[in-house]
């Protein structure tokens, strides 16, 4: 009945967890970035209801750099399986993958921003509309989410390569899975959300 | 041979503990209470930030009541403090608003959420669920560090030349977003936004910590329903602030982008000396509504936290149970989600659709429901209760006071069409002051007198208590009542003088009683600082339960180590409010004793359950 929870510094907590405190951490840390984005699409409908608002088609390009992060979270999850049944060799060139498919998707949402400026349509300045710079805003702070993301990347690929993550513990593993697989669609709704309100 | 084995590992496992009790003794100074992770520290460390943050709050609006009391006064004599922004003998007016910003910003952000929740949340949680520590002490101190950053750079704004930021805690654009608006609006407006925005990263560490210990960590027996009332509400604080502070993140950033990145979600068609600027599109409305989507329920970020303590204070010192324990969380439950649906009520002004604003007024109504609930909930804790008037206890019922006279004046503003009248009065300011401000602050007092015993290990003194609550108390309404009329009159807020107006200048002698009163109120609080400082030092040393409370804290030696219990964590067997029960030959029970050893005062359904 009495099983250590955190570490074994004390004699016993008294209950088990409910959900892992990590997990849990995560998940709530995953709702408040749900918020922060919600934020910004409602206040992107609110405004668009005002009027004057600049209509543009989102560059074609957006759509592969949507299909480079869905290949990306299907290889993190391969890596995923592959960790949980102990390949752990064989699981550090698909997480290299995946850091790879992560940067080459920053890389084409750039390009994707070149794009917007050939159209004419600026993040500021004189010419300047918030449809425009709505579509900078979502995608910015969603590639500043990425790079917190490839970071974690970084990190969980060290600790495979020193021997810190194994089959049996693999917990900041499944956290990064998480985190990655919330990124990509976080970034599908946005995607979907611009096509739809363009 | 199996009992040597025992004896072997007993042994083996009591040197261990030692080592462990050796170890934590090494832990260098600085690990210990500067960069720790023990969560009482951490909750002192907010409790002092707090009371700092309090003091200068609290003098930035005597420099303003001074203002608007005597405003043909001569002010040279503050120019050694504040040197340039005292011209001629005169408070310099845009420096008067800055003091406004400054003291909402402080008191709203820095004292009734860091210094309330931080305090009594880290404190409290896991010393009243049975844990340990939190469920991530790292965490926990990154988000202590996080808010002294913040305090920082907003410490430091005030000081730059240009002053801080000056267009009101709310920060609306375009006044906040354009530097050409007002000195403020430069560099301090800069540094207000970094602040807040570390703000925001340190109060939503906090509470993913609150929630995750609170769901994980509570010790056995500890179900949802026997949780203490304080407990009930840091936890819905918590989720009320994980969903509201990234929409204020939001609207920081794209301020942050209309400033510096030349973009327009806020601005439109705006002329500065005859010259358009190229801002197109944008509406300054739109920041509103991010900005009260937080706003609002950070008013019951602000005010939960003191209800808990209340219920908490008043059940133990009424020596009865908590009137209608379930209501109280249904009632908690019920604000919380209504905080999220009301925010429009502050922009009635706006030109928003007046259909809206019916709908808008209907939900904030409704609000009167939950509240008037707590309110009776407390009252009927107190009747024919054995009531023991601790200072603690006086200050939460003070608390109870504000929250009904507040109250209802909510009311009246929630009306559409009275608030289009009373809007941007003092009729506002005295409502929201006594509602969320003073009941906020004296749920504050309360806990700090009630749970000082817990946090120093020695009793402040009662008889300062005394002092300090009566002058606060009736200092606060001799501040606040006034302020009801000179809004009914029509009385704007946020002007920095009045004396233009012949309509106004009946009101001087009740705008220098409020002052005289708000500097008196100010002078008051040193009572309690002196009480406070000087008893950690040198006050009576505590008993281990010495309002003979029930919940599990007085359980805990009297200066609680790191791990809070020696040894193992007490099981819970039942909920907290067992006060006076019939049958019991003391007027408390404790929630870690078991039925089996109370069977004359045990309900027919009340037995420990088989494990």
């Amino acid at each position: 009945m009495q099983q250590p929870v955190d570490s074994s510094e004390f004699p016993a907590y008294t209950r088990p967890e409910v959900v892992n405190s990590k997990v849990m951490i995560l998940g709530l840390f995953i709702v408040t970035s749900i918020m922060l984005f919600a934020a910004f699409t409602s206040a992107y409908i609110v405004r668009k209801a005002d009027g004057e608002w600049l209509l543009f088609s989102l560059p074609a390009i957006f759509a592969y750099s949507t299909a480079i992060i869905l290949l990306s979270s299907v290889t993190m999850q391969w890596a995923y399986t592959l960790v949980k049944k102990g390949e752990i060799n064989k699981a550090k060139p698909v997480v290299a993958v995946t850091f790879i498919l992560g940067l080459a998707f920053l890389y084409v949402q750039y390009l994707g921003w070149g794009e917007l400026v050939d159209m004419n349509v600026f993040l500021g300045g004189d010419s300047s509309n918030p449809a425009g710079s709505f579509v900078y805003i979502l995608s910015g702070v969603h590639a500043f989410h990425l790079l917190t993301g490839l970071i974690y990347i970084l990190i969980v690929l060290a600790m495979l390569f020193s021997g810190k993550i194994t089959k049996e513990k693999s917990l900041q593993f499944s956290l990064c899975t998480i985190y990655w697989h919330f990124l990509d669609l976080l970034w599908i709704y946005l995607f979907v959300f611009l096509l739809v309100n363009n | 041979m199996s009992a040597s084995d025992i004896h072997i590992q007993d042994h083996h496992a009591h040197s261990h503990d030692h080592d462990h009790e050796h170890e934590h003794h090494e832990l260098p100074w600085i690990r210990q209470y500067i960069f720790s992770e023990d969560h009482k520290i951490i909750a002192k460390q907010y409790l002092i930030s707090g009371i700092l943050w309090a003091i200068m709050g609290g003098l930035f609006s005597l420099i303003f009541r001074i203002q608007l009391g005597f405003p043909n006064a001569d002010l040279s004599w503050m120019k050694p403090v504040l040197g340039e922004w005292i011209q001629n003998g005169k408070l310099d007016p845009e420096f008067y608003l800055a003091m406004v910003t400054m003291h909402g910003t402080i008191m709203v952000f820095f004292v009734l959420t860091a210094g309330l929740s931080g305090t009594f949340s880290n404190f409290l949680i896991p010393l009243q669920i049975g844990a340990r520590d939190m469920a991530s002490g790292f965490l926990n101190m990154l988000s202590f560090w996080f808010f002294f950053l913040s305090s920082v750079v907003m410490f430091t704004s005030i000081f730059i030349s240009t002053g801080p930021a000056s267009g009101g805690w709310v920060i609306y654009p375009p006044l906040s977003a354009l530097p050409q608006a007002m000195s403020g609006s430069g560099l301090g407006m800069t540094l207000w936004l970094t602040s807040m925005a570390l703000f925001i990263v340190s109060s939503l560490l906090g509470s993913l910590n609150y929630i995750t210990t609170i769901i994980n960590l509570r010790t056995k027996g500890m179900t949802f329903d026997r949780l203490p009332l304080t407990i009930w509400a840091f936890f819905i604080t918590a989720i009320i602030g994980v969903l509201s502070f990234p929409v204020l993140f939001s609207a920081a950033l794209l301020l942050v982008f209309d400033r510096s990145f030349g973009t327009s979600f806020f601005l439109s068609e705006i002329y500065i000396g005859g010259e358009a600027l190229s801002n197109q599109g944008g509406s300054a409305i739109l920041f509103q509504h991010l900005f009260w989507f937080l706003g609002h329920p950070e008013v019951y970020i602000v005010l939960l936290p003191a209800l808990g303590i209340t219920s908490e204070i008043v059940a133990t010192n009424s020596r009865k149970p908590i009137f209608g324990y379930k209501a109280m969380i249904g009632s908690i439950l019920a604000i919380a989600f209504l905080s999220f649906i009301v925010w429009a009520h502050h922009m009635f002004i706006t030109g928003m659709n007046p259909f809206l604003g019916s709908i808008f007024m209907f939900l904030t109504l409704i609000i009167a429901v939950p509240s008037a609930v707590k309110a009776f909930n407390y009252i009927a804790t107190l009747w024919k209760g054995n009531i023991i008037f601790t200072p603690a206890m006086l200050f939460s019922i003070g608390l109870v006071s504000f929250f009904i006279s507040g109250g209802l004046t909510g009311i009246i503003l929630g009306n559409s069409a009275i608030d289009i009248q009373l809007h941007d009065t003092y009729f506002v300011v005295a409502h929201f002051h006594i509602v969320m401000g003073s009941a906020s602050f004296f749920g504050m007092l309360a806990g700090v007198y009630h749970w000082f015993p817990k946090m120093f290990g020695r009793m402040m003194d009662e008889r300062l208590g005394y002092i300090h609550f009566w002058l606060t108390f009736i200092g606060v309404y001799i501040v606040f009542f006034p302020m009801h009329y000179i809004g009914i009159a029509g009385f704007p807020r946020r002007y920095y003088s009045w004396t233009g107006f012949d309509a106004f200048n009946t009101f001087a002698d009740l705008n220098q009683l409020i002052s005289i009163a708000a500097i008196l109120v100010f002078f008051a609080q040193f009572i309690f600082i002196f009480n406070f400082f000087y008893s950690i030092f040198k006050g009576r040393v505590s008993s281990l339960n010495p309002w003979r409370s029930n919940t599990l804290e007085w359980t805990t030696p009297i200066n609680p180590g790191h791990g809070n219990w020696p040894g193992d964590i007490p099981h819970v067997y039942r909920w907290p409010y067992d006060y006076s029960k019939k049958g019991h030959n003391e007027d408390f029970i404790p929630q870690d004793v078991p039925f089996s050893q109370t069977p004359h005062s045990n309900f027919p359904h009340e037995k420990d359950s088989q494990e």
